[in-house]
């Protein structure tokens, strides 16, 4: 038994538990402390991550470590198994940063700053509830990635569904209530046909030991079985990931979702799906993979093509990044689908670095929301990078790295994708892996297309005013009438500022939040907190992008481990 | 012949009968004070943990089952060759051991104690309900003791006769219990209308009974079993087809899907018709106590008729009655016709899941909502009778176990809303402000009988049944039930997110005292505590099925353990 698995699960599960309690302290200094709450439960989870990665022995990454085994449920054979090895624990540390950065991103702004969910304000946007709510959600999708038993994965997958249904739900935007519903109906639909497969597993081998599953490699299990198990288990999956055709939730999730519900949808609840494949529709189901690899493949290309020119057809910035998801996912799903070592690293590869780019992605388009009060394109008129020079630069660098540019992290996950594509594993059919290579390179450059595109139309030209300061007071998020405007530095919002009292402090503190002058129309540009949330992405975007094998020594063992090659 | 009774085997019903008596004797004779209605309400408590604690130590007490009105092996049935139409087999009369009506084993005390304890939480949430001084109060907990009696020895019969006597002891007093708001006219046509369904199921299983009676001469559950098995050996042997002996005789040992084929081609050439007719009637019988399709329609009417209380009795206790009732039939006595029955079971499951989740959808009225999603939560309880596994009846009595607790609960806080606040779900809006312990209850119960995460009691219930279905081969079951569980997911949500959502009319800061039911006027005649009155009771119930409810989602193996692998005491 090992403590760091239990404790990364206690730390935010005590956290969210601390909150049930009532406390009876006025409306300021709860406020404050639930911030510092928030943030201080996160980082612990986030230092105990770190923890994982620096005692991680990377001489050994197939192993699994910090093994913890206990029997939970004898009835059901379901014992509490966690453990991490070479793929899981990068997916772990990314979901602790990104949880980390969420809560840095909501506590460390000023009250009057955009997006900021934890300032009590006049509608109720209650902040105890979301810091409850981030704090289960950050619980299921860590143990996601730790558990090493089919039907607790599977508990942890489902731990997921209703924190994310409130977060959409509650903070979202105009048309919440549909979007979490259909999120939360589909990705349920997805987990039943999900656990129906792992049952049908458990129903033949007797086991539900993930780590000896893999090891048998399908033994005990007849073809027939293994396919319908990889194509329920793999369904289950698909819906979360998501693969075309399964991914209609995603667009309006992602729409609607809060900034913090994005980045987590799409940085780590995404993963999870693919993060299945890896560890388990693969690796206990080989036959079962090799027959429905082609379909596989087939489908991942169709979305990646699908998810492109999608995008080419977006109006809503949010929504655009919503579908570039789409058919990122689709390269991963390609990475798998080839079934060899240099797929199966390239989709590991391509997960960690979507999580990234997209979380960064996300974040930014979050923050050019909150200042414009729309992502409507056109709307948003164009000339960022002259009237917000430092959000537009980031705009830009995080497109760029979605797009595939060589030396960032975007690109290795989708070149090498391709690669594993060229040369498919033995027993699936060459041709039919290079006509999806060449589509899904066609994908490559219809992705760099849509996001030259929007660049061009959003952070070029000329700005124009196409939005005003008084839209910009009516879209802080589910704030009521008298919610703080957004306390501008130009002459439209001075006469707001009565609302709130902080609205002048701020103003005189503006300059050593960020450095971000306020040029043009009145917006303010990256504060502080917004870059002290971005910046670590952008780093570690940078690093993956120049060093790759950082990433791929760990998985690589693992992978080959799985696919039984040398 | 005298037969020797162990009174500590039946004394769980004697104890409730004795207080039934005394509670109706001290209500005739008792001054008519305050104290009066808490304190009858508070000895047919006690009289209920009384009951509860002999079970408890007659689960402790480990040993061989405790068996009571037994017929000694010599002595067969009356008249056992004359009556039987078919022929009597090789002595099955000198073979079968002592039969006993009355058996205390693992599968008795599962039942006995869960229906206890649900009947303990009907008390406390009847304790408010007759706070108000409109129900007579003696009557009540009479009748609710009397159904109780009848649902503690239902599970510890063995034969047919107390099996449809006890069915009867626990549906008879629910008549007059949702009736005994006699001034409300929605009360009296839920009472009408339950008698009535409820007569004509019992008349069909009864024709289904005797019928069974009439081919075999037995009552006796194992002498029925036994009689069945050694005819259809009889028959095969006599129909000359000495090759498929050893496939009938090899039912459950051979290969499943084989045997099951050869044993269902057997039956329906070598058994008599008749007995699959008896079959369908006694399951058709039972299908209205669980309200299972097509005897579900009642459910939302009399759910929404009766007092509150009478309705979490309706569907935990009664429901679990019924269930025990047709496991009993269908497992101890007519486990070898399985191929048979099996089928009609999975139908009958899959048409209850959607019938009740379908109509669940477009309720507006909390108990009315709550009444069809217990129609499908029946559905999900019959599933695993559905596929032909021996293992089957105890994944059911599982998830019923699980379902008791969560359903309960929704039950306790919709009693408390409703006291005050009213019965639609709107009027949910907002409750975790209003009382944050309540909101949050109903919520976690909600999400357990959805079958999500944080309520993984429920998850794991359904992971049971899903796991016995997939074992059992049932594809195309589970399917049908994946796809219920999505439908219900949207209608439990949907409640759960009114709890958490603003309130709609920013005045209504108060306990909302205007929106109650005619029956609130009396309330505010005998003192202005009306609405407040009988929230304690409300409140310890809400508490101990929370922590029920919370201790099965932490450690489910608690329930999983009191579920019995089989029959001990069947013989």
């Amino acid at each position: 038994m090992n403590w760091l698995p239990i404790l990364l699960l206690a730390a935010p599960l005590a956290g969210a538990a601390a909150l049930l309690a009532p406390s009876r302290m006025d409306a300021a200094s709860r406020g404050r402390l639930l911030r510092v709450h928030g943030l201080a439960v996160s980082g612990v989870t986030f230092v105990l991550a770190v923890v994982l990665a620096a005692t991680f022995d990377y001489g050994d990454p197939a192993r699994v470590q910090f093994e913890t085994d206990l029997a939970w449920i004898p009835g059901l054979d379901l014992r509490f198994h966690l453990g991490v090895d070479g793929i899981s624990m990068p997916l772990v540390v990314l979901t602790a940063l990104l949880t980390f950065l969420c809560f840095v991103y909501l506590c460390r702004g000023r009250a009057d700053g955009p997006g900021q969910l934890l300032r009590p304000k006049a509608g109720g946007n209650r902040p105890r509830a979301l810091v409850f709510t981030l704090l289960v959600l950050e619980v299921g999708m860590i143990g996601t990635f730790l558990a090493l038993d089919l039907l607790l994965f599977f508990v942890f997958f489902e731990v997921v569904l209703i924190p994310m249904y409130f977060v959409i739900a509650v903070w979202g935007g105009r048309a919440r209530r549909a979007a979490a519903v259909k999120f939360i109906l589909y990705t349920l639909l997805g987990s039943v046909v999900l656990l129906l497969g792992l049952l049908l597993i458990w129903a033949q081998t007797g086991t539900l030991d993930m780590v000896a599953l893999a090891r048998a490699h399908g033994t005990g299990m007849s073809h027939s079985v293994q396919v319908i198990a990889f194509v329920a288990v793999g369904i289950g999956l698909a819906v979360k990931t998501p693969m075309w055709p399964l991914h209609t939730w995603l667009p309006d999730a992602h729409t609607e979702a809060p900034t913090v519900g994005s980045v987590l949808l799409a940085g780590v609840l995404l993963k999870m799906g693919t993060y299945g494949f890896a560890r388990i529709a693969i690796p206990v189901l080989p036959d079962g993979a090799a027959e429905v690899a082609p379909w596989l493949g087939a489908l991942a290309v169709i979305g990646i093509i699908y998810g492109s020119l999608a995008c080419l057809a977006q109006r809503d910035l949010k929504r655009m990044i919503a579908y570039s998801s789409i058919g990122h996912m689709g390269f991963v799903l390609l990475g798998f689908a080839t079934l060899t070592p240099v797929g199966v690293n390239a989709a590991l590869f391509g997960n960690i670095a979507h999580g990234l780019i997209t979380g960064l992605l996300f974040f930014v388009a979050g923050a050019i929301k909150e200042r414009y009060g729309t992502a409507d394109m056109p709307a948003l008129g164009g000339g960022m990078l002259s009237r917000l020079p430092h959000l537009g630069s980031l705009l830009t660098f995080a497109c760029i790295a979605s797009l595939g540019l060589p030396g960032l992290a975007g690109f290795w996950g989708e070149m090498l994708a391709l690669l594993g594509a060229f040369e498919p594993a033995p027993g699936l059919s060459r041709p039919l892996f290079l006509a999806f290579m060449a589509v899904g390179g066609l994908g490559a450059v219809l992705t760099a297309a849509y996001f030259l595109v929007m660049l061009s139309r959003v952070t070029h030209g000329r700005p124009t005013e196409t939005v005003h300061a008084p839209v910009l007071a009516a879209a802080g998020g589910s704030a009521g009438p008298d919610a703080p405007a957004l306390p501008d530095a130009g002459a439209h919002a001075a006469g707001d500022g009565d609302g709130d009292g902080d609205g002048k402090d701020a103003t005189g503190g503006k300059g050593a939040g960020s450095g971000g002058a306020a040029r043009g129309g009145g917006l303010r540009d990256v504060m502080g907190h917004e870059l002290a949330a971005w910046v670590p992405l952008i780093l570690l975007i940078l690093l993956f992008g120049l060093w790759p094998k950082a990433l791929l020594l760990i998985t690589d063992p693992v992978v080959r481990t799985f696919m039984g090659a040398p | 012949m005298i037969q020797s009774i162990d009174y500590y085997a039946i004394a769980a019903p004697l104890i409730l009968a004795l207080v039934a008596g005394l509670v109706l004797l001290l209500d005739a004779f008792l001054p008519r004070r305050p104290y009066a209605r808490p304190a009858l309400g508070l000895i047919t408590l006690a009289g209920v943990l009384g009951a509860l604690g002999v079970v408890v130590s007659q689960a402790l007490r480990g040993g061989a089952p405790l068996r009571t009105f037994c017929v000694p092996e010599g002595l067969a049935g009356p008249a056992r060759a004359g009556l039987g139409a078919l022929p009597p087999a090789g002595g099955p009369s000198a073979a079968a051991g002592a039969s006993c009506s009355f058996v205390v084993d693992g599968f008795t005390l599962v039942f006995a104690g869960l229906v206890l304890l649900a009947g303990a939480v009907v008390v406390l949430l009847s304790m408010a309900e007759l706070a108000d001084g409109d129900v007579p109060v003696g009557e009540w907990y009479f009748l609710l003791l009397c159904a109780l009696v009848g649902a503690v020895s239902l599970p510890a019969a063995r034969d047919m006769v107390m099996l449809v006597v006890a069915l009867e002891l626990v549906s008879l007093p629910v008549f007059a219990l949702t009736a005994l708001r006699r001034y409300d006219g929605r009360a009296s046509e839920a009472a009408v209308k339950l008698f009535l369904v409820s007569v004509v199921s019992t008349a069909v299983m009864l024709f289904g009974v005797s019928l069974l009676y009439g081919m075999t001469g037995t009552v006796y559950l194992d002498r029925l079993a036994q009689t069945l098995r050694e005819t259809l050996h009889e028959s095969v042997t006599g129909s000359g087809r000495p090759e498929a002996l050893s496939g009938a005789g090899g039912v459950g040992q051979a290969d499943r899907s084989d045997a099951a084929y050869t044993s269902l081609l057997e039956i329906t050439y070598d058994l008599p018709p008749v007995v699959t007719v008896a079959v369908v009637l006694v399951i058709a019988g039972f299908a209205f106590k669980v309200a299972a399709v097509p005897f579900h329609a009642w459910a939302a009417d009399v759910y929404q008729g009766a007092p509150i209380p009478v309705a979490a009795l309706l569907s935990v206790i009664s429901k679990a009655a019924g269930f025990a009732g047709l496991i009993l039939v269908l497992v101890a006595a007519l486990g070898d016709q399985a191929a048979v029955w099996a089928p009609i079971i999975a139908i009958i499951a899959a048409l209850t899941m959607t019938a009740g989740n379908l109509l669940a959808l477009r309720q507006r009225n909390a108990v009315r909502l709550l009444a069809w999603s217990s129609v499908a939560q029946s559905g999900y309880i019959l599933a695993p009778l559905g596929v032909q596994s021996r293992e089957a009846m105890g994944a059911s009595i599982a998830y019923l176990v699980f379902y008791a607790a969560m359903n309960l609960g929704a039950f306790t806080v919709v009693m408390l809303v409703s006291r005050r606040d009213g019965g639609e779900l709107d009027d949910y809006r907002g409750l975790v402000f209003r009382s944050p312990a309540a909101g949050l209850g109903l919520a976690f119960f909600l999400v357990c009988l959805a079958g999500l995460p944080p309520g993984l009691a429920g998850l794991f219930a359904k992971i049971v049944v899903f796991r016995e279905i997939v074992d059992g081969g049932g594809a195309w079951l589970a399917a049908v039930m994946a796809v219920n569980t999505v439908i219900g997911l949207y209608y439990y949500i949907a409640w759960a997110v009114r709890i958490f959502a603003p309130v709609r009319v920013p005045l209504d800061g108060g306990a909302g005292p205007a929106v109650t039911g005619g029956g609130e006027s009396a309330g505010a005649v005998f003192g202005t505590g009306g609405t407040h009155r009988g929230v304690l009771p409300v409140g310890v119930a809400i508490a101990l099925t929370g922590l029920v409810a919370v201790a099965f989602s932490v450690a489910p193996q608690w329930a999983l353990d009191l579920v019995p692998g089989a029959f001990t005491g069947s013989g």
